[in-house]
């Protein structure tokens, strides 16, 4: 029974075994690794779009694993972290949405 | 009424124990239980951790606009920069990022030592992860590549030895956001490491307890997202322009 409860409690902040842990950070490190060796790979305009979904895939394990943001208790976390990055999309977006239409230049 | 526990009947006494499971001494009056008093230390902490994606996001931004604007000087400048060094310094900090999550996973379950040990390893990556990065900057004044009077910046070669111009000034900017970014981050990595030397020496005084360990969890969240903002400095500063 205690350790039923033990379990629910686990889930409910998130939180894995070490080795969980451990595989996540080798699947970075390899990660890391592949982003490496495909910048030597001339992809032409797809080596940035490749480069930046790997940091990004990164980033979220990063966030929903490492930082508990996945299976929080408090759902306003997560309310917090979406509008962080919501907030950052606007500053970037509407910029290069600018910079990147200025046609007559 | 203190003695509830004692005088009560043992059905009144099982929904005391669950309600208090243990008395727990950090729990602030002004708050219900340590669950929400955990949640709003966590929510703040991430409010804080916004405030820093907004802080660092303004020079992601910049160093776009500017791509965007002088890219042959962009790329160049990217190239002289040390890949190899880049990468071991991400893997460092990913290291580094397990290391803390495996400390949080120690405070969690009270084993005092592992947690201290944990920290100090967190602490000596962070203080690698500075030492190669000292080289990185050494390397850069060597090449007369600091922006300032010395800036030296000449035109450099494709593959097949055709010579690219590049303008100094424009090459120069690029230096100066290249040291503005990384030199922010790896200022969050010194206030990181002397958190984290804080923290184990706390943590060795057994000031954290699985009741209490809030601070090993919000220094984690810290220190997870200066590793994410170097995950996504290393491709922008170093990958992305390899090719252009």
């Amino acid at each position: 029974m205690a350790e039923h409860k033990d379990q629910a409690a686990d889930q409910e902040h998130g939180t894995h075994s070490q080795f969980f842990y451990i595989g996540i950070g080798v699947v970075l490190l390899v990660l890391t690794v592949t982003t490496a060796a495909v910048a030597f790979v001339n992809l032409g305009p797809l080596n940035p779009v490749v480069a930046l979904s790997i940091a990004t895939f990164k980033a979220a394990l990063v966030v929903l694993f490492f930082m508990h943001v996945k299976g929080a208790s408090e759902k306003l976390t997560g309310v917090v972290v979406v509008s962080g990055f919501f907030f950052l999309s606007i500053l970037l977006i509407l910029s290069l949405a600018d910079y990147l239409t200025r046609a007559w230049r | 009424m203190h003695d509830s526990r004692l005088t009560s009947s043992p059905a009144a006494t099982q929904v005391i124990t669950a309600d208090h499971e243990e008395p727990n001494p950090a729990l602030l009056h002004h708050f219900a239980d340590p669950q929400q008093q955990k949640n709003a230390a966590s929510l703040g902490m991430w409010l804080f951790l916004v405030t820093e994606i907004m802080f660092f996001g303004g020079m992601f931004c910049a160093y776009l606009i500017y791509r965007i604007e002088y890219f042959n000087a962009f790329a160049a400048g990217s190239q002289q920069l040390n890949i190899w060094m880049g990468a071991i310094n991400t893997a460092v900090l990913i290291v580094s990022s397990v290391t803390v999550v495996l400390a949080v996973k120690a405070a969690e379950a009270g084993k005092r030592k592992l947690l201290v040990g944990y920290l100090v390893v967190t602490v000596l990556l962070g203080m690698t992860f500075l030492v190669i990065k000292g080289f990185e900057y050494k390397e850069k004044f060597e090449k007369h590549h600091v922006p300032g009077p010395n800036f030296n910046f000449t035109d450099t070669f494709d593959d097949n030895g055709k010579q690219i111009p590049v303008d100094s000034k424009q090459a120069e900017l690029f230096f100066s956001i290249y040291f503005a970014m990384t030199g922010m981050h790896a200022l969050h990595m010194i206030i990181g490491c002397g958190l984290f030397g804080t923290l184990a020496v706390l943590a060795w005084k057994g000031h954290y307890t699985p009741a209490y360990f809030t601070p090993i969890e919000n220094g984690g969240l810290y220190w997870h997202l200066v590793d994410i903002i170097w995950i996504y400095l290393f491709p922008l500063l170093y990958l992305i322009s390899r090719h252009s």
